[in-house]
């Protein structure tokens, strides 16, 4: 079981593009479809524990289900399961990188990355407006937020620890 | 063997493993709503912080991460730690990223699960939830700031949306594309200059043919790079 869980979970590291969201099909098809190791309505439920815990939704799936059906040692087999292609795809290309950077063909690559690297940022941020600019309080906390982080420099850890403070005390 | 971190000039002592793990810890802690999210981190602790990082190197290590399969934080965090110390940084920086997020889900798949709803964390994360996108956009800034600096690279911006926004495409395709631009224009720009060289000879010999080197607006790396000097 162990084995099924770390593999299951390497498949969806492997095979999934762009990380978060677009993650989520693959991870219920395995998880739901392939396996039936969660409910859909419990896969719903592991998915909004996602977003109020740390980290990426593939890891926080991975060792909810893990635990799930095979305690501490299934957390740790399907959460090393989902980071192992990752890790070493990015050794290698990290290796590559290193290696091949001053040629100029790779030089070319990367200057045509570059700004579509903003691009994506942007993507991403536009992904969570809808569900976040609900009204006039939470615009003002993101734009209060990035001027604290751009103009002041403050701390990201105190800005988004501050938010949650205000949060409490609006929302309780 | 290569070792990235003999490439390393902003600081002498080498990085500990541990000192790389616990940095990558409090990275991983506070990096909510996907992996972009954790770019002003980064920036804070790697880049300003520790002095691991150039702030120029670092927007293509993101971009190597947004390449491969799997999260973009453990990708991220991967490849950030290689550069930092080779193999052992990357896998202290994955422990170290992976961590926090894997206690949490195990206490609340344990003994919490009668918390997930509790009113007191819904709360905490309705504020929390805006100051994410706060940092998203401080992302935007700090990674256009180092990517987008010449007027050229606009037209790969143009492009990038064109692909993300219009025709819907994902992120791996984007990446892939614009770095096959970037391989055209680049080899285009080569080309151009040594054309440009053969025509000064050849000149003399009445041949002056010569292509204009700012037939396009993405032909010349050289050609954007002088006009921009024309600029200042």
């Amino acid at each position: 079981m162990l084995l099924r869980l770390f593999f299951t979970f390497a498949k969806i590291g492997a095979f999934s593009f762009g990380g978060g969201y677009a993650m989520i099909p693959l991870i219920s098809h395995e998880v739901v479809n392939s396996n039936g190791w969660l409910t859909m309505s419990e896969f719903i439920d592991v998915v909004a524990l996602s977003q109020a815990t740390p980290g990426p939704i593939a890891i926080n799936s991975a060792t909810y289900i893990g635990y799930k059906v095979a305690g501490f040692w299934g957390s740790v087999a399907a959460t090393s399961g989902v980071v192992a292609p990752s890790f070493t795809i990015m050794l290698i290309l990290g290796f590559l990188f290193y290696k091949y950077r001053d040629v100029a063909l790779v030089k070319d690559i990367f200057r045509g990355i570059r700004p579509v690297v903003v691009v994506l940022i942007v993507a991403a941020a536009l992904s969570v407006v809808p569900s976040t600019l609900t009204g006039l309080v939470p615009g003002v906390i993101a734009a209060v937020s990035a001027a604290l982080i751009l103009g002041l420099r403050k701390d990201p850890v105190m800005v988004l620890l501050a938010a949650g403070a205000l949060g409490l005390i609006l929302y309780l | 063997m290569y070792h990235p971190s003999e490439a390393i000039k902003t600081k002498e002592k080498t990085a500990s493993f541990i000192s790389i793990f616990w940095s990558f810890f409090k990275i991983g802690a506070f990096t909510f709503g996907g992996g972009w999210a954790m770019i002003p981190l980064i920036k804070r602790e790697l880049v300003e912080r520790r002095e691991w990082l150039e702030d120029s190197e670092f927007v293509d290590l993101l971009a190597i991460a947004q390449s491969g399969p799997g999260p973009i934080a453990v990708n991220t965090a991967t490849v950030t730690g290689y550069k930092i110390r080779g193999k052992s940084g990357a896998l202290a920086a994955v422990f170290g990223a992976a961590m926090p997020s894997f206690l949490v889900i195990l206490a609340f798949a344990s003994v919490l699960v009668r918390y997930k709803n509790s009113p007191a964390i819904d709360a905490i994360f309705r504020g929390m939830r805006p100051a994410i996108l706060g940092l998203l956009v401080a992302a935007v800034w700090q990674v256009g700031k180092n990517s987008v600096k010449e007027r050229s690279d606009l037209w790969y911006v143009a492009a990038g949306a064109f692909l993300l926004f219009v025709l819907r495409q994902g992120p791996v395709t984007a990446v892939f594309v614009s770095g096959l631009l970037g391989i055209v224009s680049g080899y285009r720009a080569r080309r151009s200059t040594r054309t440009r060289e053969q025509g000064g000879t050849l000149g003399e010999t009445g041949v002056s043919e010569a292509p204009d080197p700012g037939e396009s607006p993405k032909a010349a790396h050289e050609g954007s790079l002088a006009e921009d000097r024309d600029l200042k």
